[in-house]
């Protein structure tokens, strides 16, 4: 530990109670009741309705827009069109990315031109949403077709530019050290395998759409926002970039947000508009984003594919490994989606020992939804690879978990940099994987397998090891701050910026600071999602909440537990070096029944200042910021599931679902495992079912959940989870968990349904593997096999 | 079409109300009533969120219109447990079985499992997963809603807490 940034905490609390245990949940009264407050609850006086005329073409140019007929409307305040809107956009840039990144264009309205369906073109202000709904039928605009460019796989070649300034489509390139370099490797290793690998659009999908409220007053010069948000603080911070207001006179709250994983993450184009629009009206703005428009505008990700190359030796030892990878980042991504495209270069060896890599990484246009981050925005390195690897086995005869124990990095060999200069430490991949083999008991599996083919029955297993950044150190992200107050009854209120989005973040932060400071959790309560209230943060993004969080309540609880202490030692006059913290009392050690209580000792510090020792500030209250000691904190974890696939039908019938995890030390075992879970089937939702498609003219084609399918309770298998402890290089050891499920998920699923389609041949390179493309897989495959009779099952 | 007049008894208490003829249940519910517990996630009758109880009826609030209700008792996520705050078994064995994270989808499943599990009081693993499919939650992975189902369905939710 970085031991230079004060000194060592001499006052300890006792032994955790809280860290590590199942704790309810203290957010889940409010909202099993119906009394959270999301942001749709929100209600303000004389409050309006926005609602968004869209463009229902592809790629066109706008020649008129006539507001007239809907302004006519009784109940409609305004309609507002770029003109009016987008001349008040200051510095619209994200903290995560920078001011001096090379960002593509994003305009709150269309100007000239509509790049996708679903493009906003205008806002209309009504006094209800059935009104504004109503007027926004009647805008007229009138639009001049122009050719789109649909498939972002073609975008390089084609004659048409979704942005002019942008050649070939092109947003931006990265890479390693050129592929060439490695050509030797593989053109002579003993085995080489080099695939193509597609991965559909799918996105995050809370089932809470986006949306805010924007308040002006005029009078005060302050904007008051109430968002569905991960990030309170970041929306405050880019509203004041947008508007050029001060940061201090907007003030951004969100109690409850239905879920994000990433869509939520930062201020969208229609989030823009309303906020601009807020300034023109006379009172609250609410824009609720309907179901539609969120599968229509609210962002795609995972579309992507690599040309994935490796190479082994005689023995299965990986010798090289590379990968060429394109995303398709639509016409509006959200954020700069080039920089952290990195990840999936730099995590695409995983944790294997793979003495040589490469990758190069390219991000294009298309006329579709923008990309925007979604739960391990990097996840197709594990894609990639665990497919791959599978592949390999298979051509060489070798089974996938033997392969795998042959390359998978063990302990004895950390610390350890791998090829692309990623250096891994405090990780457990072969643990992880050898317990989830064991959970399954893989030699039976294999026997059962055996037999049901024996029966014309097809049971597969497929598993994925990876390791996972979380807790990235830098930036915005690099910090996170925290107020305890100890109210001058004893009880404490703890501040964060945090905010409900399902990540349990209130109760972690009560649970850790109760433990803090030695009292009992009931009496801890958290205030958070307030920028007026709580300290700035970085949002919940990127695995950090919770490592973070730790972070700033020991930080500041440290401060706190020494002036206790002192007021303590004074009043008992005993040494403050023999003070502890128990039970809501502080103590002498070793003197039994010597002691005062945290509600004592808060009346001294604010209501008999004069009983304080010399020196000693009134009150108990801190502040601390907590930075963090590492540039990023890894997990690891290995998924690994069983299926039955019909080959008639083409169904998957998940049959054992088993997760092992490193994620250090657990604060609380529930909330680990919910997060996991949620990953997981979101993960599994990817690999299976959800498809965000369009047609080939650009029409988007899955605009309701009728036809954009969600895993249901009817389809999920139930999760078993294993966990391996090794802590991490922060406070608590403790390491992200948030992301990791929809990282491990799809290439499990995607192994095991290829394992149970091995016997014919079938080769899998695209997703999702819906039934229809299961069915047609292995109609291709009998027919390609038929010439070698009875090498394919019938 | 001039709006009408209904009468309906929202968790016990009766209100009268002129209504125009489009408003759905759910925007009733939540804008005139202020019960924003009743979610609204798909208004397409896909999601469940916005589940309420129509005459005991489980039923989905974006698809009915405020007028269908008239004449009916309507039981909300609000109207659930006890006027002192304490949760029903149902809300209890969510609670113990981390079968909540963001809490968006919640209302719609603590009302639709409700009123499974007085049609269904002893239900097979296959009915509850069945009788859950119709209600969707991104967050949980629905581990923590099948294990709190099964355990208000055996009438058992100790709390698992420790300390
Ligand atoms: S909002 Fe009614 S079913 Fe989704
Ligand atoms: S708990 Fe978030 S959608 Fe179910």
């Amino acid at each position: 530990m970085d031991r230079t940034r004060g000194p060592v905490d001499p006052v300890r609390a006792a032994a955790a109670r809280y860290a590590g245990a199942r704790v309810a949940r203290v957010e889940d009264p409010r909202l099993l009741t119906g009394h959270g407050t999301f942001v749709d609850d929100v209600v303000r006086p004389g409050m309006l309705h926005a609602c968004f005329v869209r463009s229902p073409l592809a790629r066109a140019r706008i020649t008129g827009i006539d507001v007239s007929e809907a302004l006519a409307v009784e109940g409609v305040h305004a309609v507002f069109t770029a003109e009016d809107l987008n001349p008040g956009v200051h510095e619209p840039w994200y903290s995560l990315a920078g001011r001096d990144v090379p960002d593509s264009p994003r305009p709150p309205l269309a100007e000239d031109e509509v790049r996708f369906v679903g493009d906003p073109v205008a806002l209309v202000v009504a006094a209800d949403r059935y009104l504004a709904e109503d007027a926004a039928e009647l805008v007229v605009v009138d639009y001049e077709p122009l050719p789109p460019v649909v498939d972002y796989v073609t975008a390089r070649e084609s004659a048409e530019l979704v942005f002019p300034q942008f050649a070939r489509n092109v947003l931006g390139e990265l890479g390693g050290r050129p592929t060439t370099e490695l050509a030797p490797v593989f053109d002579q290793a003993p085995w080489s395998v080099r695939e193509t690998v597609y991965q559909q659009a799918y996105a995050p999908v809370p089932i809470e759409t986006r949306g805010l409220v924007a308040e002006w007053s005029a009078a005060g010069g302050e904007l008051t926002i109430w968002a569905a948000t991960q990030s309170p603080h970041e929306v405050r911070l880019f509203c004041s970039r947008l508007l050029g207001l001060p940061e201090h006179r907007i003030r951004v709250v969100m109690r409850d947000t239905g879920g994000g994983f990433g869509q939520k993450a930062v201020v969208q184009r229609e989030d823009m508009c309303v906020m601009l629009a807020a300034l023109k009206v006379p009172a609250a703005l609410k824009w609720i984003e309907d179901r539609r428009e969120n599968l229509l505008a609210a962002g795609q990700s995972r579309h992507e594919h690599g040309d994935v190359r490796m190479a082994f030796d005689a023995d299965g030892r990986i010798l090289a490994a590379s990968i060429d990878y394109v995303q398709d980042v639509g016409a509006y991504p959200v954020p700069w989606p080039v920089g952290p495209s990195m990840a999936v270069g730099m995590f695409f060896p995983g944790p294997y020992r793979v003495p040589e890599g490469t990758f190069s990484i390219t991000s294009v246009f298309s006329n579709t939804v923008g990309r925007t981050a979604y739960r391990g925005p990097w996840q197709f390195e594990s894609v990639a690879r665990e497919l791959m690897l599978d592949v390999a086995a298979r051509r060489m005869g070798m089974d996938p978990v033997e392969l795998r124990r042959r390359n998978l990095l063990r302990r004895d060999e950390l610390p350890y940099t791998n090829p692309v200069g990623v250096p891994y430490g405090d990780i457990s991949p072969l643990e992880t994987f050898e317990q989830a083999l064991g959970m399954l008991d893989y030699e039976a599996f294999r026997k059962e397998q055996e037999r049901a083919r024996g029966e014309g029955r097809f049971l597969g297993v497929g598993t994925c090891t990876y390791v996972e950044p979380t807790t990235a150190g830098m930036g915005v992200h690099g910090t996170e701050g925290a107020t305890i107050r100890i109210e001058p009854s004893g009880k404490v209120n703890v501040y964060v910026s945090g905010g409900s989005t399902g990540n349990s973040l209130e109760t972690t932060v009560v649970q850790l600071t109760a433990d803090a400071l030695g009292v009992d959790i009931a009496d801890v309560h958290t205030i958070q999602g307030d920028t007026a209230i709580t300290p700035f943060g970085g949002g919940t993004g990127g695995s950090r909440s919770g490592s973070m969080t730790a972070g700033a309540v020991a930080e500041t609880a440290a401060v706190l537990r020494e002036r206790i202490a002192a007021i303590a030692a004074h009043r008992l006059e005993a040494a403050a070096e023999d003070i502890e913290l128990v039970d809501g009392h502080a103590r002498v050690r070793g003197v039994p029944g010597a002691g005062l209580s945290l509600a004592e000792i808060a009346a001294i510090a604010y209501l008999q200042p004069e009983s304080l020792p010399p020196g000693m500030p009134a009150g108990l209250e801190a502040s601390g910021r907590y930075r963090a000691e590492s540039m990023i904190i890894l997990a690891n974890a290995t998924h690994l599931c069983t299926c039955e696939v019909d080959v008639t039908t083409g169904r998957v019938t998940l049959l054992r679902y088993i997760v092992s995890e490193d994620c250090g030390p657990m604060i609380n075992p529930s909330v680990v495992e919910g997060q996991i879970a949620g990953g997981t089937v979101q993960g599994i939702g990817g690999a299976l079912y959800e498809h965000l498609a369009y047609d080939a003219d650009g029409n988007p084609v899955t605009g309701t959940f009728m036809d954009y399918l969600l895993p249901t309770a009817a389809e999920v298998p139930i999760i078993e989870y294993g966990h391996v402890e090794t802590p991490g290089p922060g406070p608590g050891g403790y390491k992200g968990v948030g992301e990791g499920g929809a990282i491990g998920a799809p290439p499990a699923v995607i192994n095991a349904v290829a394992d149970a389609l091995a016997p014919f041949g079938v080769h899998i390179t695209r997703l999702p593997l819906t039934p229809e493309s299961i069915v047609t897989l292995v109609r291709r495959a009998r027919e390609s096999r038929a010439a070698e009779p009875g090498t394919v099952p019938r | 079409m001039p709006d009408v007049d209904i009468q309906v008894r929202v968790n016990g208490t009766l209100r009268r109300d002129t209504v125009p003829p489009r408003l759905t249940l759910a925007d009733y519910l939540r804008e005139r009533c202020q019960l924003t517990g009743t979610h609204l996630g798909c208004e397409h009758g896909v999601c469940g969120a916005c589940t309420v109880l129509l005459d005991g009826q489980a039923v989905r609030a974006c698809l009915v219109f405020a007028v269908q209700a008239d004449g009916a008792q309507v039981t909300t996520i609000e109207g659930i447990a006890s006027p002192d705050g304490e949760l029903s078994p149902v809300q209890a064995a969510f609670r113990d079985h981390h079968g909540l994270q963001c809490g968006f989808c919640t209302p719609g499943f603590v009302i639709s499992v409700t009123a499974f599990l007085r049609d269904h009081p002893d239900p097979t693993d296959e009915q509850i997963r069945e009788g859950l499919s119709g209600n969707l939650c991104r967050c949980t992975g629905y581990q923590g809603i099948l294990k709190a189902v099964r355990a208000a369905a055996d009438g058992t939710s100790a709390m698992e807490e420790t300390g």
